[in-house]
């Protein structure tokens, strides 16, 4: 059963096309690993599957229901309901605390204060942050932050979570410690992943990896959509 | 790997029966490939005559007889000049995978699905390994990290070639 699916994915940025007939899908439960090399498409994919862009052509499924056709408002609820996001740089709100940035998608989901910051907390020791709950993101290593925004991209338990070179500004060590975070925390909850990445350690940590190559799915990846 | 200096660097960590020495190699170098007795006491016939290493007495036990053998001090110096000594830095420049890249572009047959196949087959193998890593013990996961880190100077190569296959015809090319 495919929780996420393209068909014929096209998208373009004025002149230039980005996507050029992409066909993809991902198991419930399964990291999927999105390489190639620069350009070749794979951000716009993962936004495309998360209902941040809208393809030119094409069809984006989630949950055996039509994704991209839907209006803005409802893509917006859909990304706060049930996706997590990571970035490569953290993207932590510099002004808040380190456990209200990861309570931040309750907040705004609309959940009190008190009980989205309990929520919250329950991250720190599983992903290695007991006693950075009061500081500010200047105040936090690479490594911590990357830890952080995953404990953001987790907490209201989402059924899909999209990480945009969740690694990539680390360096190896830091970034293993992240991987081995991740790939332990989605397996316990089942969430599914969708992991864009160029590096190909990070990719190791994928069930299954797809190629794009010039907008589309590399044939010999892209046999299972 | 030299197995004559590696057993020699274990002499030098301890005086050893030539029974302690291809346990301790199999422990921590074998990795899958035990060495045999065999090999392991002609290569301490070979230190000794050649006086990196010298046989104690005789040790009478319930067992066989069992000698100790001692590190000199060329098999010291050896040990030492060995671990100062960088590893060939290219060992796998004319590689299997170099030979069927540029076989493919010299017959004209697809160089670029030999190295997708190439790439899936990497990327299946790191993904072993790092399972690995998350069930094993802190040397498996140094011996899998060269590995992989090896895999992935590999995989570098391949999207470099993939993306230069058309450059590299001509120049292969009659």
């Amino acid at each position: 059963m495919k929780i996420l699916q393209t068909k014929g994915l096209v998208k373009s940025f004025g002149q230039t096309p980005a996507l050029c007939g992409a066909t993809m899908g991902v198991s419930r439960g399964e990291i999927l690993a999105v390489m190639g090399p620069s350009g070749s498409g794979k951000s716009t994919l993962l936004h495309c599957l998360a209902g941040i862009l809208v393809p030119d052509d094409g069809e984006v499924w989630f949950d055996g229901q039509r994704l991209d056709t839907r209006s803005d408002e409802r893509r917006s609820e859909l990304r706060r309901d049930r996706f997590g996001f990571v970035f490569q740089s953290g993207q932590l709100v510099p002004e808040l605390t380190v456990e209200e940035n990861v309570a931040l998608p309750l907040l705004l989901g609309g959940a009190r204060r008190a009980p989205a910051v309990a929520e919250a907390r329950k991250w720190f020791g599983r992903l290695g942050l007991d006693g950075l709950e009061q500081r500010r993101s200047g105040e936090l290593s690479g490594g911590q932050a990357q830890r952080v925004a995953l404990a953001r991209g987790l907490v209201t338990g989402p059924e899909v979570l999209f990480a945009d070179e969740p690694t990539g500004s680390l360096d190896s060590v830091s970034g293993e410690i992240v991987m081995n975070l991740l790939t332990a925390a989605v397996r316990e909850q089942g969430t599914t992943v969708v992991l864009v990445t160029h590096d190909a350690r990070v990719a190791a940590y994928a069930n299954r990896e797809i190629i794009v190559r010039d907008g589309a799915i590399s044939t010999l990846t892209g046999v299972e959509a | 790997m030299s197995v004559p200096l590696t057993l020699l660097g274990l002499l030098e960590r301890e005086p050893s029966h030539g029974y302690d020495l291809k346990r301790d190699y199999d422990t921590y170098f074998g990795r899958g490939k035990p060495l045999r007795y065999s090999q392991v006491y002609a290569t301490l016939g070979r230190l000794t005559r050649d006086g990196k290493a010298v046989p104690g007495p005789v040790e009478q036990g319930a067992g066989p007889e069992r000698r100790r053998y001692v590190i000199t001090d060329a098999g010291v110096a050896d040990v030492e000049e060995w671990l100062s000594e960088p590893a060939q830095p290219e060992p796998d420049l004319q590689s299997e995978l170099f030979a069927k890249v540029v076989l493919s572009l010299m017959l004209d047959r697809a160089a670029g699905r030999y190295l997708d196949i190439q790439r899936a087959a990497h990327l299946q193998r790191m993904r072993e390994l790092t399972d690995l890593k998350s069930r094993g013990d802190p040397l498996d996961v140094l011996l899998a990290d060269l590995a992989l880190f090896r895999l992935e100077a590999d995989l570098r190569w391949i999207d470099h070639t993939a993306v230069r296959l058309d450059l590299l015809a001509k120049a292969v090319r009659r």
